[in-house]
């Protein structure tokens, strides 16, 4: 039988299907199925208010779905508690940065590490915190500055640092361009390829969408929440309704 | 050899999650910008969340191709026509044209599909290949155009017909594969001994047929004849073109590009799903069309699924080779007899040739079937008696599989008419 790349079983990291979720009686996501597999970036686009925060903040446990499955590397979690989608490898890094302020850059990195600290104790926690200081060599010369008086570039930086101290094996952002200047931004795309070079999984969260289709491999279009089309970056990229929405392609003639 | 061995060999569970993925974005997409689709989901009540598995497919009505015609030209594309390419129309054999289009997107994914059957069939980009499908409204030569020219062969787009000239390019300019219907394979490769030239001395080693049923028997002739190895590949312009599916070297189904096409075989009479592995009408839904998507178009193409997996390693399903049209099936006195069942007989009885006509009349207000066949010449030339007992030898074997007594008679080598394209091969004179 011919070598067969591919075949050996399935590699969806993330599975979601049929995914109902949303705040009271509000129903935000309605029947939403996509997946993310092992190595890639996929990027989620769609205007404000349609819905991409509220995914990010089911899978990772903050809304509990009225309906449907998440699993998580071939485990079940929809019903699981933040605390234990975190321990299982799952990281969120939120929109608007979130550090803690009034606390040094290393202590937010350490806090970071918390899930790793119970998992392998102390040493594991100080060699990821040097791995995340290689990563974003600003934060070593701030680390004692408070967080709270760095710019958004840098807050942005460490706010993806605490992400990863937790060695996730998907890590997710929510609009880690916002507010960031186009140089800054830049940046911030290339820390994210990075991510992917060293064997990370990235699902991404972006209203800049011609710039998150631009590093990712697959995506989602998302509009009042409902997937209305996805596939391989590259095709969204080249779809007329994407590039008339979200990429402002369309000419008044 | 695969062209995009990640999607050729997903797991089936990793496909059926893309599959769901797809088909939950089309549903929506058509229903939003198809006024057909809203339509006819409005008059269902039909609610898009109640989508939840591949199998609640079947909540959903049916796409004929009369609903192709009534919403012609446009009516079905899901994009403006500014979004549009590429615009195509099916022959209208049967009936009046219909009209399909493509986006720059899905010229891409078409391209993309047929590199895969192309590469299936052995095809690289060390060969040259002639394309003697027609090129124009039809969408064969230009679906495999394009998959030829993505995976990097040297084309010979010279299309349909000319066939001495055919012969002539296959000779001079070294081609090594052979695109066109399995008839007009048997046309080149009759013409080719007329004109007194060896096969051996051509550079060929690989036939992709398609655009009309044919059968294993088919299969062994131009085997035989050009010294190629045939394969199917499989497509309708109502859902894309070529590059639905197509045969891996191991020559025994189509594999069925099923990231993108979801198909259901159908009990043509009651339209529900056959046991696995049984004949019935091919039903398919696009998953990543953008221009023209099909909702359970029914294709009228008779076929099975083969549900083993296949030893070249691809996890997509296979398909039988299009065994006939659920249209074409001739009711003859309450029996269901398909035309591709009286070829398969012809193929395997010594001294006939390939070319069948199958005559279908009223007598006496019962059906009766005629089959006209063309037999060597030596066997004309010599008693009658031999003559008599070839075709009470064919009225058996057909007697047997059909399960309806025909009527055979033997008419002299090319004294049937020839087709370039499509073989008609039914004449019925019934007067319903």
């Amino acid at each position: 039988m011919a070598h067969v790349p591919g075949a050996e079983g399935a590699c969806a990291m993330l599975k979601i299907r049929n995914l109902d979720a949303g705040y009271g009686k509000l129903r935000v996501l309605k029947n939403i199925s996509l997946h993310v597999d092992d190595g890639e970036i996929v990027t989620m686009i769609g205007a404000n208010g349609a819905g991409k925060t509220t995914l990010l903040h089911t899978i990772i446990g903050l809304i509990k779905p009225s309906k449907g499955e998440i699993g998580f590397q071939g485990k079940s979690c929809s019903q699981s508690s933040v605390g234990k989608i975190v321990a299982s490898g799952c990281a969120l890094v939120p929109e608007g940065r979130q550090v803690f302020a009034p606390m040094s850059v290393e202590e937010n990195l350490l806090l970071g590490g918390y899930v790793l600290q119970r998992q392998r104790g102390k040493a594991a926690v100080l060699k990821e915190l040097e791995h995340q200081y290689e990563l974003f060599p600003i934060l070593r010369e701030r680390r004692r500055q408070l967080a709270g008086t760095l710019s958004g570039g840098e807050q942005q930086m460490l706010a993806m640092g605490r992400a990863l101290m937790s060695r996730p094996r998907l890590v997710m952002m929510d609009e880690p361009s916002t507010g960031l200047a186009p140089l800054i931004v830049k940046d911030i795309f290339r820390i994210i390829l990075r991510l992917r070079e060293e064997g990370n999984t990235v699902l991404l969260i972006e209203q800049n969408a011609k710039a998150a289709l631009g590093i990712a491999d697959r995506g989602y279009v998302l509009e009042v929440g409902k997937v209305i089309v996805q596939g391989p970056a590259a095709d969204l990229l080249g779809n007329a309704d994407v590039q008339r929405a979200y990429l402002g392609r369309e000419k008044i003639e | 050899m695969f062209w995009e061995p990640e999607k050729e060999c997903l797991a089936r569970e990793d496909l059926e999650q893309l599959q769901l993925e797809r088909l939950q974005s089309t549903l929506y997409r058509v229903g939003t910008h198809v006024p057909f689709y809203r339509k006819k989901f409005d008059q269902l009540k039909f609610n898009y969340d109640k989508i939840r598995s591949l199998d609640d497919l079947r909540r959903l009505p049916f796409t004929e191709k009369q609903d192709l015609r009534d919403n012609y030209p446009y009516g079905l594309f899901a994009v403006p026509l500014r979004d549009v390419v590429r615009v195509h129309s099916s022959s209208g054999t049967s009936g009046s044209a219909t009209v399909v289009g493509y986006t720059r997107n899905d010229i891409k994914t078409w391209s993309n599909l047929v590199a895969r059957v192309i590469t299936a069939a052995g095809v690289t980009k060390n060969d040259v290949i002639q394309i003697a499908f027609g090129y124009g409204l039809f969408t064969g030569g230009f679906g495999l155009h394009y998959g030829a020219e993505l995976i990097g062969a040297s084309v010979i787009p010279i299309s349909a017909g000319n066939t001495k000239r055919q012969i002539q390019i296959m000779q001079d300019f070294k081609t090594t594969a052979l695109v066109c219907t399995p008839s007009y394979a048997l046309i080149l490769a009759d013409t080719m001994m007329e004109m007194g030239i060896n096969r051996n001395g051509l550079s060929l080693r690989y036939g992709l047929f398609g655009g009309e049923p044919w059968s294993e028997a088919m299969r062994q002739e131009i085997h035989q004849k050009l010294g190629i190895l045939a394969t199917d590949n499989y497509g309708l312009s109502e859902v894309m073109g070529p590059g639905v599916s197509g045969e891996c070297q191991e020559c025994n189904g189509l594999h069925i590009n099923e990231d993108h096409f979801l198909l259901e075989i159908l009990d043509p009479v009651t339209l529900e799903p056959v046991a696995p592995g049984e004949i019935g009408e091919l039903v398919i839904t696009t998953l990543t069309k953008e221009a023209f998507p099909m909702i359970r178009y029914r294709t009228r193409d008779l076929t099975r699924f083969i549900p083993e997996p296949c030893p070249c390693g691809r996890t997509l399903k296979r398909m039988q080779r299009v065994m006939g049209r659920s249209d074409d099936m001739l009711i003859i006195k309450g029996v269901n007899v398909f035309p591709i069942q009286i070829e398969k007989v012809l193929f395997e009885v010594e001294g006939t040739e390939p070319h069948y006509q199958i005559i279908v009349e009223r007598d006496n207000h019962a059906d009766k079937i005629t089959v006209l066949v063309e037999v060597m010449e030596s066997i004309f030339f010599d008693e009658m008696k031999k003559q008599r007992m070839m075709v009470d030898h064919i009225k058996n074997r057909l007697a047997s599989e059909l399960g309806v007594g025909v009527d055979v008679k033997l008419v002299e080598e090319k004294s049937l008419e020839r087709s370039m394209g499509k073989a008609k091969r039914v004449i019925d004179r019934r007067k319903l």
